[in-house]
């Protein structure tokens, strides 16, 4: 299992490569990779800065690939997320999940996502035209983690 | 009975304040408390943190309710909403 946050890019083929290395059990891998948009709620987006919480990230991260262990088979995972100022194209994030089936990966895969999206201490402050702005939760995001409500990660929503 | 307390984007900005120490006085033992008690210092602090506006809270870096004990040496911290990934 590997965490990082990171203000450095990151390579996805490595990443990919290592979810898989040396484990002839791995038989699907499922990625998601967020990107920075040009266009967020109506404005031009020219940067964006990632604030974080230095300590308590990495414990919410490792929590959230914990949860996701104790309901699905992961054989392997990579939780990256890039902090500082990025560009419109630039990569966020990379969440890659290595199980036995597709069904296990996917479902892991975006379960870390969705908790990743609302747990973990991540805040985006865009540069636009209008100047710089705070991006706003979206509650659709909490709805998307409370999919999940029947897991004990769930149970620890505030 | 000093608690660190911490606070992070638009918070931070608003408030003017990234991290400060604070002696908890006496009756102020939960995170809703010590809220209360930095709302009552009134301007920013009144409007960032005294309701209309979610505000997440953490104790030693795991979010907690409101009603969650805050005790002397812990690490607090106030923050909007997340929005990474």
């Amino acid at each position: 299992m590997k965490i990082a946050v990171q203000a450095g890019d990151f390579d996805t083929g490595a990443e990919i490569a290592a979810l898989r290395r040396g484990n002839p059990r791995v038989g699907a891998i499922a990625t998601f990779i967020g990107t920075v948009r040009d266009v967020n709620d109506g404005a031009g987006v020219s940067t964006m800065t990632l604030e974080h919480y230095p300590g308590m990230t990495e414990k919410a991260l490792a929590q959230i690939v914990e949860d996701a262990r104790a309901r699905w088979e992961v054989l392997d995972c990579t939780v990256i997320h890039r902090i500082g100022t990025l560009e419109p194209t630039d990569q966020i994030v990379f969440v890659g999940v290595a199980s036995g089936h597709r069904g296990e990966a996917f479902a892991a895969c975006q379960f870390i996502m969705d908790f990743l999206k609302t747990r973990a201490p991540f805040w985006k402050k865009e540069d636009t035209p209008q100047g710089a702005r705070w991006v706003e939760a979206r509650a659709s995001d909490d709805s998307a983690a409370a999919r999940w409500a029947d897991d004990g990660a769930a149970e620890r929503k505030p | 009975m000093k608690v660190k307390v911490l606070y992070f984007a638009s918070l931070r900005e608003q408030l003017g304040c990234g991290a400060e120490e604070i002696e908890l006085p006496a009756g102020v033992d939960t995170l809703g408390a010590l809220q209360a008690h930095l709302v009552a210092r009134g301007g920013a602090w009144q409007d960032a943190l005294g309701g209309g506006k979610l505000v997440r809270m953490a104790v030693n870096q795991e979010i907690k309710p409101a009603a969650s004990a805050v005790r002397g040496g812990d690490e607090v911290a106030f923050f909007p909403p997340v929005t990474g990934g």
